[in-house]
């Protein structure tokens, strides 16, 4: 059963970092892909029916980190305070820039909350590779090192390319000038997700030495498991609804 | 003020913010589900209308109830690393079935649920708010669970200094919870009803265009607080029965006799006044503009009554973080400084409260503008740039 769940908890994390990071990745982007107003709002608006469906896989790696390390919960959370503050703080920004930003009229209101995007973005992109780094190191040290400098750079540079391969996938031949496939995209999930496949296959002993006894375990079990059919089919759902080829922008303006 | 003094305010800084916004929500998912499915029902274009900018509203008031959510999950770990040591094994299991089970559901339906008009077939999307509100409620279950885990640990056995989860049946039918929950739904159901209210009222009151809709909101909006009144005020007494057993000295010092004295100034009154004034006067309420005003000015009230409940009942349990068995000294995280415990408030409390006072606005202007500028599901862009855009593709 441990190691069930400590194949959710890395499935989620994974998850997350292959989906989200497009959104983080297209959100430090958005100056240099989106020169116009509406350039901007077309990148905006292919990631926007993804966002809240990817971002979500974050809210459960902390839930299972809760539920299943809970030991580990604190220690780590704890250990990267000013981290965590910098990754929340990014993170609310860039959501409010998303929700905001089409929610009353004129120029210097949507660019103010397109900023609000980009540097929220680049805080998550940042602060994560430092994290990163932070747990691989045992949370010993200042996340201000300089490898923790060098994962912030590699994390950022890997979502950039994520989120420029889903524009090229999403808007073919128009924001990025560029045309890619699915496959690409997978290529490039892959690519954003490297640094926490890596950190996990290191770590996964030391996790499996700290998850909770059996009897929570088993009512997890009990009371997630039977609904993992319809959150994969819900995910499924959303990538078959706003892939390419079924472009609505014609008619219905985005509400991000 | 100490170290363990700025945590907890913090605590309750966050957590009002998250309540404000998480009660409309509540209050509001079940209308809109039942104003989605009588659209789909009839197919009557007025439907799709109501939908639309109640939905709105909707929506706009969820950004806020999501972002703060955020901050809620990840300072437990922060700040009280304590309660994750000692009772980790039991606190944690609602609130990460809560996160997989409810919210990962219900944040993926959102979204298809907003970004799915005039792409979903009618009843698929009809089927999402649906999915929504039911995992919104299965959510504060949840959450409520954990919240009456630490006003009566049951269901747990102390052994090797921590708790360990004997009876998971227990945590669910605490006798802290089963009054607690309705009383939630309720507040929920009066806020939501009271915004509808409060909203067709101003509208009204500026003889607006749209008077059949509006006229048919505020009746929709009093019919709700009605409701759901009557369940806060009913279950809210119950919840005495417990208390006085599990938690005796509850509302005897520091704020919570406060929070409590207030809200029941304040909830009772107002739940008398809808009863035997609002209700009685449904029919007519819409036509007499004399009372608009009235109705708009005690919009605020079930959510200041909300809010104080809130504090009466996590204050009440003070000096302990489970009551009985950790102190909230002792669940806070060793080693926190007031350094960091200051900047995290300045942090997420000066974030927070700027984007809530944005939305607050929003939420007004998107009333003051009325149905025509709703964008949500909008089938023609509103704005002629927009427009012009569209037209190019």
């Amino acid at each position: 059963m441990d190691i069930l769940w400590l194949g959710v908890f890395a499935l989620l994390l994974i998850g997350y970092f292959a989906l989200e990071g497009f959104d983080i990745g297209l959100g430090m982007l958005l100056p240099v892909l989106g020169r116009t107003r509406r350039d901007r709002d077309e990148i905006v608006a292919a990631m926007a029916p993804f966002v809240l469906a990817n971002e979500v896989w974050l809210v459960a790696v902390a839930g299972v980190l809760f539920g299943v390390f809970p030991s580990l919960e604190g220690d780590v959370l704890f250990g990267l305070y000013p981290l965590v503050i910098t990754l929340l703080v990014s993170w609310i920004v860039r959501d409010a820039g998303l929700w905001f930003r089409r929610r009353a009229d004129g120029s210097a209101w949507r660019s103010t909350w397109d900023w609000a995007i980009v540097t929220g973005s680049y805080g998550l992109a940042l602060s994560w590779g430092m994290a990163l780094v932070a747990v691989a190191g045992g949370l010993a040290g200042s996340p201000l090192s300089l490898p923790g400098l060098a994962g912030a750079l590699l994390v950022a540079a890997l979502f950039a390319f994520h989120g420029w391969t889903f524009a090229s996938w999403r808007l073919p031949g128009q924001v990025t000038g560029a045309r890619r496939t699915g496959w690409a995209l997978l290529l490039s999930a892959c690519a954003a997700a490297a640094p926490v496949v890596a950190l996990l296959t290191v770590l996964a002993p030391w996790l499996l030495d700290r998850t909770a006894p059996a009897e929570t375990l088993n009512v997890l079990s009990v009371m997630i498991l039977p609904f993992a059919p319809v959150m994969v089919g819900a995910q499924v759902w959303v990538w078959r609804m706003f892939g390419p080829g079924r472009s609505a922008f014609d008619r219905v303006p985005s509400f991000f | 003020m100490d170290v363990l003094d700025l945590a907890r305010t913090q605590f309750a800084v966050t957590g009002s913010l998250h309540f404000l916004f998480v009660v409309l929500t509540l209050g509001l998912a079940p209308l809109i589900a039942i104003m989605h499915t009588r659209y789909a029902i009839t197919g009557k274009p007025v439907h799709e209308r109501v939908t639309r900018f109640w939905g709105q509203i909707y929506v706009i008031n969820y950004a806020l109830g999501i972002l703060t959510g955020l901050v809620m999950e990840f300072q437990f770990g922060m700040n009280w690393s304590g309660l994750t040591h000692y009772a980790g094994d039991v606190f944690g299991a609602p609130l990460a079935i809560e996160t997989l089970g409810a919210f990962f559901l219900e944040s993926t339906f959102l979204g298809l649920w907003i970004f799915g008009w005039h792409r979903l077939p009618t009843w698929l999307h009809v089927a999402c708010i649906w999915v929504v509100t039911l995992t919104a409620y299965m959510s504060a279950f949840w959450i409520m669970v954990a919240n009456s885990f630490l006003q009566n640990p049951a269901g747990a056995v102390e052994g090797n200094g921590h708790l360990v989860l004997t009876d998971f049946g227990a945590l669910l039918t605490n006798p802290m919870l089963t009054m607690a929950l309705p009383h939630v739904f309720g507040a929920g159901l009066w806020a939501g009803g009271f915004v509808l209210m409060g909203a067709s009222a101003y509208q009204l009151f500026r003889r607006t265009a749209e008077r059949e809709f509006f006229t048919s909101s505020l009746r929709t909006g009093v019919i709700t607080s009605l409701v759901g009144s009557l369940l806060a005020v009913g279950v809210g007494y119950a919840q005495f029965g417990p208390i006085s057993l599990f938690q005796p000295g509850k509302f005897d010092t520091g704020l919570a006799p406060v929070g409590l004295g207030f809200m029941i100034a304040i909830g009772l009154p107002l739940q008398f006044f809808i009863t035997f004034v609002l209700a009685p006067t449904v029919y007519w309420l819409p036509r007499w503009r004399w009372a608009h005003p009235v109705l708009m000015a005690i919009t605020p009230l079930p959510f200041v009554a909300a809010i104080l409940g809130w504090l009466a009942r996590e204050t009440g349990r003070h000096p302990w973080m489970i009551n009985g068995k950790l102190t909230v000294a002792d669940a806070m995280s060793p080693g926190l400084t007031s350094g960091m415990a200051t900047v995290s408030l300045i942090a997420f409390g000066g974030v927070l409260t700027l984007l809530a006072v944005i939305d607050y606005v929003l939420i007004a202007r998107t009333v003051r503008r009325g149905p025509a500028a709703t964008t949500l599901g909008a089938d023609t862009p509103p704005d002629p740039v927009e427009r012009a855009h569209a037209l190019s593709h």
